[in-house]
């Protein structure tokens, strides 16, 4: 089911949420994201895609909020992937090297394909 | 575009924003927090912080981010440590190459556990406001002179926002505390001007309080008629004042337990302009006070005393004082007669409007009964001031009704009458 965070969307496919990061990523969203990240994260989400399909522009507050929320992923154990991100962001990205910490996939299809070679079957007892 | 353009533009979007969030004069906190996200956004670092020189050598975390704040709770710093520091000239101190300072010595290790590399001073104006911490980058390369200088331009930023937005606090401290003195002061002041009220009224045994209730008066047809708090308060005090001149009246004139004579009369009569005298050289905190006791027996139609004036040429805090005056005279015992009735009272009101009393001052006096009476505003300060039972007739709401019915229709009578005259 897909749910909102006042402006950010997001859904759980299996362990993964899919947040949907705005068009501008600034402070005001950049912490919408965040908490919802956090949200997903603290409910047991064991992987994060960010999906910026409809992200134009992503400034400095933005940049270092999506560090602060792949920090909190990997302290969780849990993996942040991309996806969707245009030319600029994501040279951008390359260039201070948020890209060094994640994947970065073409769509959120291909994000959600990719974690789940990734993770292992849950465990039934 | 090449990656040092593209870090360029990144960098002056940060630096823009930079200026617009420590220019913010809102939340101190919420100032500090966002400008630490743009530099660590800029450079992409993993983690940050801003600590604040707090009292003696205390040192408090006002941001943080991506680590933990009790990390950051036991640092504490020296005066001969911060004097120190103010030399670096927000040069940044990496850890990883040690210092001869004994803060930064002192805490190296711990730190460094928390992933810090980098410690730079926020020195403003040859003072040590704190410093900025900061975390490794991203990309997990070394810092370049470039990012060294855009560090030490954005951390100069926020060190110039949190001194100001202490200066601002200070600022309104202290003017808070100039507020409260003023009104303490203010307070002293009307203290003592009631307390001489008493004193003019203890001269006139017949007509004790006098004074206050003229105050008290004024002060509900001022605030009737729609006057400001302060002017409200101006003509309080002017109340309590007007008859200030009657202390160099001779007392067994104000005493006389009869009709006085015409020399005792007009002893009488300088006590308006004995009243100015003593009050114009007072600083008072309210515009034209020493007016309102001259004037204060002067009439619309020129037959009043001491300079005969006329309607507009009095003032209208004279004219509500004149009201509140005689008001109370009709309305409480004298030596030589009983108060009269409310009925009487209102008739002499309706008859002597726009010749001795203003329409205007009239109708704002018997609106504010009016609203007394008929339970609309909870506070009977009139109806009290009048005692028991003085308000309380069947008739009185129709005698207000109908008086301030007439005041509405009665402009400036006196003109009228003069027009009728001259037409005859």
């Amino acid at each position: 089911m897909e749910t909102t965070n006042t402006t950010i969307r997001s859904h759980c496919v299996g362990t993964t949420a899919v947040v949907y990061a705005s068009d501008y990523l600034n402070k005001l969203t950049g912490e919408r994201i965040e908490r919802e990240c956090r949200r997903q994260l603290d409910s047991g989400c064991r992987a994060l895609v960010i999906d910026f399909s409809d992200t134009e522009l992503v400034n400095s507050i933005g940049v270092s909020i999506l560090l602060g929320i792949i920090d909190v992923a990997e302290r969780n154990g849990a993996e942040v992937v991309f996806s969707d991100v245009n030319n600029q962001t994501r040279a951008l990205f390359d260039m201070l090297g948020l890209t060094r910490l994640v994947a970065v996939a073409n769509d959120e299809n291909e994000a959600l394909t990719n974690l789940s070679v990734k993770q292992p079957p849950p465990v039934i007892n | 575009m090449d990656q040092s353009n593209q870090q360029l533009i990144h960098t002056f979007g940060a630096l823009a924003d930079l200026g617009q969030e420590v220019a913010n004069t809102g939340d101190f906190n919420d100032m500090v927090q966002t400008s630490m996200h743009l530099l660590l956004g800029t450079l992409a670092l993993r983690r940050g912080a801003v600590v604040e020189c707090g009292a003696a050598d205390s040192l408090d975390c006002v941001a943080v981010w991506g680590l933990e704040k009790s990390a950051l709770e036991a640092l504490r710093i020296c005066e001969e440590e911060k004097a120190s520091l103010v030399d670096t000239n927000l040069r940044s101190l990496l850890l990883k190459n040690g210092s001869e300072n004994g803060f930064v010595s002192r805490y190296r290790e711990t730190l460094v556990a928390s992933g810090i590399e980098l410690i730079i001073p926020m020195v403003v104006r040859s003072q040590l406001t704190g410093f900025v911490l900061l975390g490794e980058k991203a990309t997990g390369a070394d810092f370049t002179a470039e990012d060294f200088e855009t560090i030490r331009a954005m951390t100069r930023h926020i060190g110039v926002g949190i001194h100001t937005h202490r200066l601002l606090e200070q600022v309104a401290q202290r003017a808070e505390e100039n507020r409260r003195l003023y009104e303490e002061l203010r307070g002293i002041y009307r203290d003592t001007v009631r307390a001489f009220a008493a004193a003019i009224d203890i001269k006139d045994k017949y007509t004790q309080g006098h004074s206050e209730r003229v105050g008290k008066y004024s002060e509900i047809i001022a605030r009737e008629m729609g006057w400001s708090e302060d002017e409200v308060e101006g003509i309080q005090i002017a109340g309590y004042l007007h008859d200030v001149g009657k202390l160099v009246v001779d007392r067994d004139i104000i005493n006389a337990p009869y009709h006085i004579n015409a020399k005792q009369s007009s002893e009488l009569s300088r006590h308006p302009s004995a009243g100015y005298e003593i009050l114009a050289p007072i600083r008072h905190p309210y515009a034209d006070i020493p007016l309102m006791a001259k004037y204060h027996h002067e009439r619309l139609d020129g037959r009043g005393y001491p300079d005969g004036l006329v309607d507009e040429q009095i003032p209208l805090g004279a004219k509500i004082v004149s009201l509140a005056d005689s008001f109370d005279a009709m309305t409480t015992d004298r030596p030589y007669r009983r108060r009269r009735s409310f009925e009487d009272v209102v008739q002499d009101l309706r008859q002597n409007s726009g010749k001795q009393f203003d329409c205007t001052v009239v109708r704002a006096f018997a609106r504010a009964m009016l609203k007394e009476v008929t339970g609309e505003t909870k506070e009977r300060r009139i109806v009290k001031m009048l005692g028991k039972g003085y308000l309380d007739g069947e008739k009185v709401p129709t005698l207000l009704t109908d008086l301030i019915a007439d005041m509405e229709r009665a402009k400036r009578p006196v003109d009228q009458e003069e027009q009728q005259t001259a037409g005859a």
